[in-house]
């Protein structure tokens, strides 16, 4: 392609100035980096080799012993809560004698974790314990050959995050204002938030970014969703109202979309297709708290629907319910996405229910809502492959303060994504 | 006390419930969404748990998809609209439906139940691009004004994850 003559071993320098264009009142992404395999095999470095990743939630492994198998940043890892230290561990799944992997599960409970192949055990702490026959290796390095800690882990009220690069800043340096959203979801659940049983594991045949766009997106709702409005105003929902807020960098590449929409939330708005058995339940929950946060704050916690990015690629969008999502590229037009329903402990079951429902309804890969997304990212991409056109408009809203239905959040999280991919110190971590 | 339970008696063949069964397949693979909701009865559950959760609870996990009747009508209603953006133009579709197998007859005496299982696979074909479920049914019926009719059905998907076929906006 025109912008991109360079060996497949790495871009020149420069190459996010050059596929990210920026004028006064005009916000332009070239295809290419949607389009490009030397772009991916490049974010691979630059992006996902040196940002935090999220790996998973607390909530997952509550007991000692307890651990989930993970992909993150394209790499099998595995979390697990360590037996002595109950801090939450996060190795390499990979044997340190030759490679195997060595947790094979997705999830469960171990003591030990042995690789099958040749038997070398290991504890929960990640220490070497058992290696048969070892008398024939004389001194072995018991210590050295433990399995190997992701360079960085750290967590943030609950949500667990890494770093394949050692001196990367720190997690709350990072995260920058995405904690007071982080805080807002955290807060509004006093008993704590948890992961419920059951994970949406799907695909999409697009480029990633094109999710991240998509997950923070306010202009699509109305003109792709009509399915879904027609579905809530059956149910006897007003969407008159429509859906009215602003859009905000957060700093570091992270963006939120802050607004007010027709529907109801669980904490703490209620809307007839609640049924009345919630209502008292639901008024219950927004007094609580607006006795314990004051009137302003309750009100940003129970009436505001939150889209909030974390660079680069952690959605979790408080909204009719709370999704966990993280999407990988695994080829340039496709991506495998996970995504988790967080929820308050010791829910009131109806509120549940309505919570569940409206999960699966609106977010779930077999809802009313999430298969059109679908459609319209492999759209898009299929529609880049036509050539002619070479950019993406992402301008609206740079002529005015910018509303939830413009696009100031996207041209965050592309502002970010151009300065790593200018940076030409970021080597590939091993 | 409330009385001794009763025997739950009531016979149906196998026959009969593949005669069901292939006609629900037809009609999904016709696009005849009305007609398939007619097979249902009014207290009707449709149910999807997720991949990795094949005991999911829909009143307890995030399961793919939990409908009940009203659910399932606004599904027909909406996979019908040309707005189901995903599904227009629609797929082509083929359930083979097969190992069908009849359990022994429950419920209570004076609304039998019926509890099927059996094997499927769904294609799916649309824009250049093919993708297959695959899993088992379970059902449960019961007869209604003389017609056998489905009260649940829960579909069980063998694939580890839903990527393979990236979305699950058609009726399985
Ligand atoms: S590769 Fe794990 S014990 Fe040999
Ligand atoms: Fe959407």
């Amino acid at each position: 392609m025109t912008l991109l003559n360079d060996p497949p071993s790495g871009l020149i320098t420069g190459t996010g100035s050059r596929l990210v264009a920026e004028e006064p009142e005009r916000f332009r992404v070239h295809r290419d980096a949607m389009t490009s395999p030397a772009v991916l095999t490049e974010e691979q470095r630059r992006i996902f080799d040196h940002n935090w990743l999220y790996v998973g939630h607390e909530s997952e492994i509550e007991n000692p012993g307890d651990y989930v198998r993970r992909q993150v940043g394209g790499r099998p890892l595995f979390m697990v809560r360590g037996a002595k230290s109950n801090q939450v561990n996060v190795f390499h799944n990979s044997c340190t004698h030759r490679g195997a992997v060595v947790c094979r599960r997705d999830q469960g409970n171990a003591k030990v974790f042995q690789c099958f192949y040749h038997a070398w055990t290991f504890d929960s702490e990640g220490k070497l314990s058992g290696v048969p026959d070892r008398e024939a290796y004389g001194n072995l390095d018991w210590e050295g050959l433990g399995l190997k800690r992701v360079a960085r882990v750290a967590s943030y009220r609950g949500f667990v995050f890494c770093c394949y690069d050692p001196d990367v800043v720190e997690l709350e340096t990072y995260l920058a204002d995405a904690k007071d959203y982080l805080d807002l979801v955290v807060d509004a659940a006093p008993a704590g938030m948890e992961i419920l049983r059951g994970t949406n594991e799907y695909g999409i045949d697009a480029n990633w970014k094109l999710l991240v766009e998509n997950s923070i997106d306010g202009y699509h709702a109305v003109s792709t969703h009509d399915t879904y409005f027609k579905y809530l105003v059956a149910l006897g929902t007003d969407v008159s109202g429509g859906v009215d807020g602003v859009g905000r960098s957060l700093g570091n590449g992270h963006a939120v979309i802050d607004y007010r929409a027709p529907w109801g939330r669980p904490i703490a708005k209620w809307e007839p297709l609640f049924g009345d058995a919630a209502r008292v339940e639901i008024d219950r929950l927004r007094a609580e708290l607006t006795e314990r946060f004051g009137e302003a704050r309750a009100r940003w916690m129970c009436e505001h629907n939150r889209n909030l990015l974390v660079y680069p690629n952690l959605i979790i969008n408080d909204i009719q319910a709370v999704t966990v999502r993280t999407f990988m590229p695994v080829a340039v037009d496709r991506m495998i996405v996970t995504a988790w329903e967080l929820a308050p402990r010791n829910e009131e079951p109806d509120v549940r229910q309505r919570r569940l429902d409206s999960f699966l309804t609106f977010l779930g890969p077999g809802g009313f809502a999430t298969p059109d997304d679908v459609e319209a990212l492999e759209s898009c991409q299929q529609g880049f492959a036509s050539g002619g056109v070479e950019w993406n408009d992402i301008s609206r809203g740079m002529a005015r303060p910018p509303a939830a239905n413009d696009e100031a959040q996207m041209r965050a999280f592309w502002r970010r994504w151009r300065d790593d991919m200018d940076r030409d110190d970021l080597r590939s971590m091993p | 006390m409330s009385a001794p339970p009763q025997e739950v008696t009531g016979t149906v063949t196998r026959a009969e419930v593949e005669d069901l069964l292939f006609l629900e397949a037809e009609l999904l693979d016709n696009w005849d969404l009305d007609t398939w909701l007619t097979l249902y009865t009014e207290d009707a559950h449709y149910v999807i748990p997720a991949t990795d959760t094949h005991d999911g609870d829909p009143a307890a996990d995030l399961v793919l998809i939990d409908d009940d009747r009203l659910r399932m009508t606004a599904r027909v209603e909406r996979l019908n609209s040309r707005k189901a953006h995903r599904e227009y133009p629609h797929s082509n579709l083929r359930h083979l439906v097969s190992n069908v197998r009849v359990g022994a007859v429950d419920g209570s005496s004076d609304d039998p139940e019926f509890p099927v299982r059996a094997n499927f696979v769904v294609y799916r074909a649309r824009n250049g691009k093919d993708v297959s479920f695959v899993g088992s049914y379970e059902y449960r019926l019961v007869q209604r004004d003389g017609q056998l009719r489905i009260r649940s059905k829960r579909v069980m998907l063998d694939m580890t994850s839903l990527r393979p076929a990236n979305d699950v906006a058609i009726i399985l």
